[in-house]
């Protein structure tokens, strides 16, 4: 077969699927998972008065749901999940510094806003978010 | 090859191939792909740290809730999913053009990567209309204690609190003539700018409703240098993208690859664009969704 005129350094291949199901199933499951999140992002909208809790958490669903896009994005359209598990942690292993990464620099912005908050007061006060009041000029609902 | 390597146990660090059984070439456009990761990885998560170190921030469905060619209706989360499909879409068709590579279809790959394209272009032609209609949309903020007319740039946003009508009206008072100009001409198109620059204040200030105006403080001024930096970093990497695709549409076309044998250059491009898609999913997450 022609396969001998690729690089010298690949031992086998792979045979490739004969069918593009795989690809199809993946792009249906990524648009579902969308249509997820774009729900979950519409119910952010629709119902601001929710519980500080259930906001938050419905935004770290939407946070996992991108994930895993990112995961059947990465294993299946670009084929990672095929590769030589040594390979895949070399990619994979590094990209674990992001757990810390986000993690310490959101507390870090957190941290940031507390002691402002402690030692500023002027500036406490000139940039909470105020409450509506009546007569405020506010947006209308969905459609305009 | 011999397969048998596979069956027994084979070194795959005793020297002579690749350990990973991958083509030098593509083991390093994922390494490069890692780095670029990180790069936009620190862009996201720097967003985060000021955005988490803010009392206030602008709430994503007031700001993109524009649709092209529908005027002044509210459609928060509408354009901005339609950009998602067309590159989610993009990225299929980039992968049925790998896979036609791997059966060493030369009509399937041209046909496939030419559908990647358009995506590409559909997308960077979205993302150019979504600029444009922030930065010459006309809002009207209270700075300082008069009001102003401005659009979303680098320097300044129109994404503050809402101002109490009392103050607002107030510094309707206070507001220059050429600033009531733009007040008046923006819901009264009909007449022409050189009409209104000719009326008198007191008569602009009539045409002025300023509780239909959802007048606003300025809002963070790190709000615009982020979104435009990310976005425009992203697409950069879309452009550059569909450079390369267009290159590969070419060579595909030229039957480079049918004589070389293989299509992985195809593949490696593939890694790329895949990579451009992955990053719009974030950042279409941390600066429309949360």
């Amino acid at each position: 077969m022609e396969h001998n005129t690729e690089a010298t350094e690949v031992t086998y291949h792979h045979e490739p699927s004969s069918g593009t199901g795989r690809i199809w199933k993946t792009f249906w499951l990524l648009l579902i998972i969308t249509l997820i999140e774009l729900a979950l992002g519409f119910s952010m909208y629709f119902f601001p008065e929710m519980p500080g809790w259930l906001h938050l958490f419905i935004k770290g669903m939407i946070v996992i749901l991108s994930l895993a896009k990112a995961f059947y994005i990465v294993s299946i359209f670009m084929h990672l999940g095929d590769e030589i598990r040594n390979m895949i942690m070399t990619i994979v292993v590094p990209l674990m510094l992001f757990i810390w990464f986000i993690g310490a620099f959101l507390w870090d912005g957190n941290s940031y806003r507390t002691m402002r908050n402690r030692y500023d007061k002027y500036k406490l006060e000139r940039t909470m978010p105020r409450e509506m009041k009546s007569g405020d000029t506010t947006q209308h609902g969905f459609g305009g | 090859m011999a397969t048998t390597a596979v069956a027994t146990k084979a070194n795959w660090w005793n020297g002579g191939k690749s350990p990973f059984n991958v083509e030098y070439g593509k083991l390093m456009m994922w390494y490069f792909l890692m780095s670029d990761a990180f790069t936009f990885g620190a862009f996201l998560i720097s967003y985060g740290t000021i955005r988490f170190s803010q009392n206030y921030w602008p709430n994503p469905n007031e700001v993109f809730n524009a649709f092209p060619g529908m005027g002044h209706a509210n459609l928060p989360l509408a354009f901005v999913s339609l950009m998602t499909f067309i590159l989610i879409m993009s990225s299929v068709t980039m992968v049925l053009a790998v896979h036609e590579g791997h059966h060493h279809n030369k009509k399937g790959v041209v046909k496939w990567l030419a559908w990647t394209v358009v995506g590409g272009f559909a997308f960077l032609a979205c993302q150019a209309w979504e600029w444009a209609h922030l930065i010459t949309g006309e809002h009207a903020v209270l700075a300082g204690n008069q009001l102003d007319v401005i659009g979303q740039t680098t320097h300044v946003n129109p994404w503050g609190q809402h101002v109490d009508l009392s103050v607002a009206t107030n510094a309707l008072q206070n507001t220059p003539h050429d600033v009531l100009v733009k007040l008046a001409g923006m819901h009264h198109h009909d007449l022409g700018h050189e009409k209104l620059a000719a009326m008198s204040d007191t008569q602009l200030r009539g045409m002025i409703n300023v509780a239909e105006m959802h007048i606003k403080e300025t809002g963070p001024v790190a709000f615009g240098g982020f979104f435009y930096g990310i976005t425009g970093f992203h697409g950069f990497h879309v452009f550059s993208g569909v450079c390369i695709n267009i290159v590969m549409l070419v060579m595909a076309q030229n039957s480079v690859f049918e004589k070389r044998g293989h299509y992985l250059m195809i593949e490696k491009a593939g890694l790329y664009w895949h990579f451009v898609d992955l990053v719009w999913v974030f950042v279409f997450l941390c600066f429309y969704l949360i």
